[in-house]
């Protein structure tokens, strides 16, 4: 029955009942698909990114994997507990960080919700200890310990966030939007935890984010889901495929002169005085395409942009809906 | 017991919380002391006219009032108690936090309400009774067992009350926007739980229910312990039963309420 995975999802469906109303006392009943025959595995410390648009489906998946919503169908497990029948039994042995949510408490400092996360994960004493100092240490939390919750920036809060759902040593970690509204300083030093979380303790990672570097710099896997089905699950490099994206060239020339004569697939899109942009397959090196025109032209310098991700998905939706 | 620490810390933490703000307790307290005023010579006018009004005489009128006062914010009657936080939570979605939590709802709610009542008892409930019963004449027992037997029946109050705004608290889950029956409820409460006037008062049939109904227990219930016009063991009783109900149906609402859709992303 079971892949092997730390997390199994198979044909995983969710329907919702929307009631609409259409008259005068009137109503009309739909059922919503946000969940559609989803299938995927996680091994064991494994770290994916889960992607997709708004409404796509993720925040449901994420609420059935912790049990507080039941699946319609289909059959779901995190370390082989059924989530819905076992809440509080799973709830030991995993993390969750919903980014735009506080499990803190607010109007008291940090270190008290810290207190009470020891008290209601049972966390023996010593674990707890070393466990928050470790967090305090790394997440650079030590003086904001005696901050009530409320004071503390969002990057703050959400550092503090973070520890909170780490003192029990879950196997696994739910992050639902860890780096939104959050700035380039505290990104970084968010996503350098998650890193040294994954890789020193083999926490189990599922992340999802709007913010593609955040899948860029820490997940070698991707999944994108849309409509509640999944559109892809594989390497990002593959997903560049998938989406058929294009990496841009910029080329600056000693002088002005006519579009630049690439071999294609490359082509100049673009050209603006002696600087011209050229795109080309994201799968194919840009080493060929940089000799010729440096043995052909006063080349001058260059750099070369990777695709955005989120234009790459959008691509994939538009070729899945034309096809 | 670990359960049994893990509540005690959140009843400690709905303590601590409410501890921080001071210049809000002082506010509550004064008014506390104002709107006791207030009350005192409203009563004290009705009492001249209709002596011994209810079975009290002035002295136990006036020690209702401040008893009153002292019991308006612990047991939440004038609103202001965990239930607002609870139905912003199912409003915003935040309310999935709790629940994926290895604690139980209700119980979570229960603890941090208690912490709530036992502090706003001490901070806001003290000053108003000890100056009532400095400035007027009261009734007050000198037995400490009568005493003893009061704070029992508030204990008591304090969960039946939670288990009334537990109820009205999930409806939220159905509702999505709580406004309305928190209003109806605090509205309710108000009249059913004797804070406009003692239940004794009422005369007849709807003397009769008002004085069988929950809210009963929040007021009128520990008044008449400490006023020694109540068998301590029977009120105690009613309250149980009360509180047991209340509570049991909040478990039922409860499990009906988390299979619903958690709203929210």
């Amino acid at each position: 029955m079971t892949g092997g995975g730390f997390i199994e999802l198979d044909r995983v469906e969710k329907v919702f009942d929307v009631r609409k109303k259409t008259g005068f006392l009137r109503w009309e009943r739909r059922q919503v698909r946000a969940v559609d025959s989803l299938s995927f595995s996680v091994a064991r410390g494994e770290m994916v990114g889960y992607i997709g648009p708004n409404g796509a489906g993720k925040s449901t998946t994420i609420k059935m994997l912790t049990g507080i919503l039941t699946p319609s169908g289909g059959r779901l497990r995190v370390a082989g507990i059924d989530p819905s029948r076992e809440r509080t039994r799973l709830a030991h042995r995993i993390g969750v960080v919903f980014g735009q949510r506080t499990t803190l408490w607010w109007d008291l400092p940090l270190i008290d919700s810290y207190k009470l996360m020891h008290r209601m994960y049972r966390i023996p004493d010593a674990r707890y200890r070393s466990n928050l100092e470790q967090c305090v240490e790394l997440l650079q939390l030590d003086a904001l310990l005696d901050v009530p919750v409320r004071q503390l920036s969002l990057g703050q809060r959400m550092r503090g966030d973070i520890a909170a759902a780490l003192l029990h040593d879950p196997e696994v970690l739910y992050l639902d939007e860890p780096t939104i509204g959050l700035d380039v300083i505290s990104k970084a030093r968010v996503r350098e935890f998650l890193r040294e979380l994954n890789t020193e303790r083999g926490t189990t990672v599922l992340l999802t984010t709007h913010d593609l570097q955040d899948i860029e710099q820490l997940c070698s896997r991707v999944m994108v889901i849309d409509h509640g089905r999944l559109m892809y699950d594989g390497p990002l490099a593959g997903l560049h495929e998938a989406g058929e994206s294009e990496r841009t060239l910029v080329v600056d020339l000693e002088r002005e002169l006519p579009p630049i004569d690439a071999p294609a697939p490359a082509r100049v899109v673009r050209v603006e005085g002696p600087r011209q942009w050229l795109a080309f397959p994201a799968a194919q090196s840009a080493a060929p395409l940089v000799a010729r025109i440096a043995a052909e032209y006063p080349l001058v310098d260059l750099s070369v942009r990777e695709p955005d991700i989120e234009a790459v998905i959008a691509r994939m939706y538009a070729d899945r809906a034309t096809a | 017991m670990g359960t049994g620490r893990l509540y005690v810390a959140v009843a400690v933490g709905g303590f601590r919380r409410y501890a921080t703000y001071r210049v809000a307790t002082v506010a509550g307290v004064f008014t506390n002391t104002v709107f006791g005023l207030i009350l005192v010579y409203t009563y004290l006018a009705l009492w001249e006219e209709r002596p011994q009004l209810g079975g009290y005489d002035q002295a136990q009128a006036v020690t209702y009032v401040w008893l009153g006062q002292a019991l308006l914010s612990t047991l939440a009657i004038g609103g202001g108690g965990f239930e607002d936080e609870l139905i912003e939570r199912i409003r915003t979605g935040d309310v999935a936090i709790d629940l994926y939590r290895p604690a139980d709802l209700q119980l979570w709610w229960l603890a941090s309400d208690l912490g709530r009542a036992l502090f706003q008892l001490l901070g806001r409930g003290v000053v108003p009774f000890a100056f009532g019963a400095l400035v007027f004449d009261v009734a007050l027992p000198s037995d400490p067992v009568t005493w003893a037997g009061f704070l029992l029946a508030v204990l008591f109050g304090m969960v039946v009350g939670f288990g009334i705004r537990y109820l009205v608290a999930l409806s939220a889950f159905w509702l999505m926007d709580g406004t309305g029956v928190v209003q109806m409820a605090w509205l309710l409460g108000f009249f059913c739980s004797g804070m406009l006037l003692p239940l004794n008062v009422f005369p007849g049939l709807l003397g009769e229910i008002v004085r069988v109904l929950p809210w009963s227990s929040l007021l009128q219930a520990p008044a008449d312990v400490l006023l020694g016009r109540a068998d301590p063991l029977g009120t105690f009783a009613f309250q149980g039963v009360w509180a047991v109900a209340l509570l049991a149906a909040g478990r039922l609402v409860q499990s009906a309420a988390t299979r619903r859709v958690v709203q929210g992303g």
